[in-house]
């Protein structure tokens, strides 16, 4: 029977034959989108990749000059932006951090029964659905010195979060994780309901303890979803706009996406900045790569 | 021994209940102290220490459609009578509501960017999915050679920063005149949201029995009839959960709508935060703008809570 059906889907076969060919409905379907994803996003690169190597300004009219490897090696030449990147990563290991903590806490916390747990969980989500730029406007709000809720119900007097250079990084990154754990804790719940429960059982037959327990059975098993929680807050991290931009303008949270932003279209540089932006470009595709992998690893079990 | 067990373990979920509504609290005081703001009188926003109980007032959502200028001297008894309830209690907290040489009230600007919003949202929603669910499709049930490779490059073209991909996008928009127009930002919006949206549908088509369309294909439907008349119902509620991502990724946007568009095309996002520049910002204004901007992701949040987990892993983990 299977065969018959088999036959008749043959693109020979006369009910094809009435219709467009499969190869024909292959390509109307997937070619649009490989078009334009290769005109708005594939081209646009190739553009600054051409002008990377200009001192091309967008404010003037000036012609761009070739300039050839220039660009690069005053940038990687630069301390300025290394310290950019230097911020980067320390901001992308506090948030990153803080969320796998509280979020892998919060959902161990909730893999048990808990009345209301759909609610709860819904309730928790709802930070990371909203748009960041409001968020860290927000914030600001509730970080104020004089009249913020923060340090009124921490007790905290006036203490200063995002005028003082030596805060405002973490403050950020506080809000970060306000925003983001929920995240992880969506993932790590979705793991750790399908750690199989005879394994606990089992475990404690045998009187294992809750530490043994938890480091030989929950986390290897929701370690791959885990790390694909990690993988992707990373590089999300690693991207950071919004959030430090509208919350602070301190030279300690400048990361690399603002000192992008600043020098293309404030300091319009804009030669100078499509090399940057290459420089990004190519360590976010390093990261992407390896998120996909653990993507289909996980979408394989 | 095992009721010792059971006592503990009674003793930890009930810790554990404490804990968890502790931690909802924490997380949702954010959220409510944003929404009890937009409800303040405008001198009790920034009061220290800071107002907890009040008594609410709708005066900053008047403010926030209305163009107002501060009073010298308070409205005159007839003014005030004749003034609808809405204009009073703005009369009330020593504004007036502007009005032009014919006495029509003048809006402020957040209306015309909450539309833009809504515009460029909906329109590269409606694109994203529309083009995904196609390609998604084609994907597959059509074996095809690198298509590791393509679907990766769908992908990667959504990784990287908006800022990297904004400098080029915007000179070449400078040529051809799309900066501060809605449809640039649609496009920017349906290229971003694409690959999205290719890549979650692939993962509810593939769910799809083949041999639902084998069947059709069988009762003499070309292969367009039964990608129309079986896959797609079938897909509805996979459609719906992508377009309601895409929605929000587009609503949510502040980088590329900070770069490409300045007044006309303007969307919510880089508009709200504007309104802090200079002086004393009137902070119950904003607070009823940011809480109108945040509800229709927070009732689209309730709607989706069975599929975030999906949404979320680019349709990896499905529940």
């Amino acid at each position: 029977m299977a065969t018959a059906v088999m036959t008749t889907l043959d693109p020979k076969s006369r009910a094809a034959a009435r219709g467009m060919s499969d190869l024909a409905i292959r390509n109307l379907f997937i070619v649009p989108t490989i078009l334009f994803l290769i005109v708005f996003n594939i081209f646009p690169l190739i553009y600054s990749l051409g002008y990377s190597f200009t001192d091309f300004r967008a404010s003037t009219n000036a012609p761009a000059n070739f300039v050839g490897l220039q660009n690069y090696r005053e940038l990687l030449n630069d301390p300025y932006i290394w310290s950019n990147f230097s911020i980067t990563a320390k901001y992308v290991i506090v948030s990153v951090v803080g969320q796998v903590l509280v979020g892998f806490g919060t959902a161990m916390l909730l893999n048990r029964d808990i009345p209301m747990k759909g609610l709860i969980t819904t309730l928790l989500l709802l930070p990371m659905m909203l748009s960041m730029a409001v968020v860290g406007l927000f914030w600001k709000l509730l970080y104020d010195p004089s009249f913020g809720i923060i340090n009124y119900a921490l007790g905290l007097g006036t203490f200063e979060w995002l005028a003082n250079p030596d805060m405002a990084l973490y403050a950020v990154a506080l809000t970060d994780i306000w925003m983001w754990s929920p995240f992880v804790m969506l993932l790590s719940l979705a793991g750790l309901s399908a750690v199989p429960k005879h394994l606990y059982e089992a475990a404690a037959i045998d009187r294992a303890g809750p530490f043994y327990t938890f480091f030989r059975i929950t986390l290897p098993l929701v370690a791959p979803i885990l790390m694909i929680a990690i993988i992707f807050r990373t590089m999300e991290a690693f991207k950071t706009f919004d959030l430090a931009y509208i919350l602070t303008s301190q030279p300690t949270t400048e990361v690399i996406s603002i000192r992008l932003y600043k020098m293309a279209f404030q300091e319009w540089q804009t030669g100078r900045s499509c090399a940057l932006a290459y420089i990004v470009l190519i360590m976010v595709l390093a990261i992407t790569n390896i998120y996909v992998k653990y993507l289909n690893k996980v979408k394989e079990r | 021994m095992a009721a010792v067990r059971t006592s503990t373990e009674v003793t930890l979920n009930r810790v554990a209940i404490a804990a968890v509504i502790v931690i909802t609290l924490i997380f949702l005081a954010p959220i409510y102290w944003i929404v009890s703001t937009s409800f303040k009188p405008r001198n009790l926003a920034t009061t220290v220490p800071p107002t907890v109980v009040f008594q609410p007032e709708v005066s900053p959502y008047v403010k926030l459609f209305t163009k107002r200028s501060q009073l010298r001297a308070p409205p005159s008894p007839e003014d005030y009578a004749a003034a609808p309830w809405w204009e009073r209690i703005v009369f009330d907290g020593g504004e007036k509501v502007n009005r032009d040489g014919k006495g029509q009230v003048q809006f402020s600007a957040y209306p015309d960017r909450f539309m833009n919003s809504l515009i460029v949202a909906i329109t590269s929603t409606v694109l994203a999915v529309g083009m995904g669910t196609f390609t998604a499709y084609g994907f597959s049930r059509f074996k095809m050679k690198g298509e590791g490779d393509l679907l990766f490059f769908i992908l990667s073209t959504r990784m990287l920063p908006p800022v990297v991909v904004a400098i080029p996008m915007f000179l070449m928009y400078r040529v051809v005149g799309l900066n501060d127009t809605h449809w640039g930002l649609i496009i920017l919006y349906t290229a971003f949201n694409l690959s999205f949206s290719v890549w979650l549908m692939k993962g509810f088509i593939d769910e799809i029995p083949k041999e639902y369309e084998e069947a059709a294909l069988v009762d003499g439907y070309t292969r367009m009839q039964a990608f129309f008349k079986v896959v797609l119902p079938e897909a509805a509620t996979g459609i719906a959960a992508t377009a309601v991502f895409c929605f929000i990724t587009a609503w949510n946007e502040y980088a590329f709508a900070l770069i490409m568009t300045n007044r006309r095309a303007q969307t919510a996002p880089p508009f709200i935060p504007s309104q802090v520049g200079s002086g004393l910002p009137d902070w119950t204004v904003i607070a009823a703008g940011t809480v109108l901007f945040l509800l229709p992701v927070a009732i689209f949040t309730f709607l989706l809570r069975n599929h975030l987990l999906r949404g979320m892993s680019f349709g990896a983990i499905r529940k």
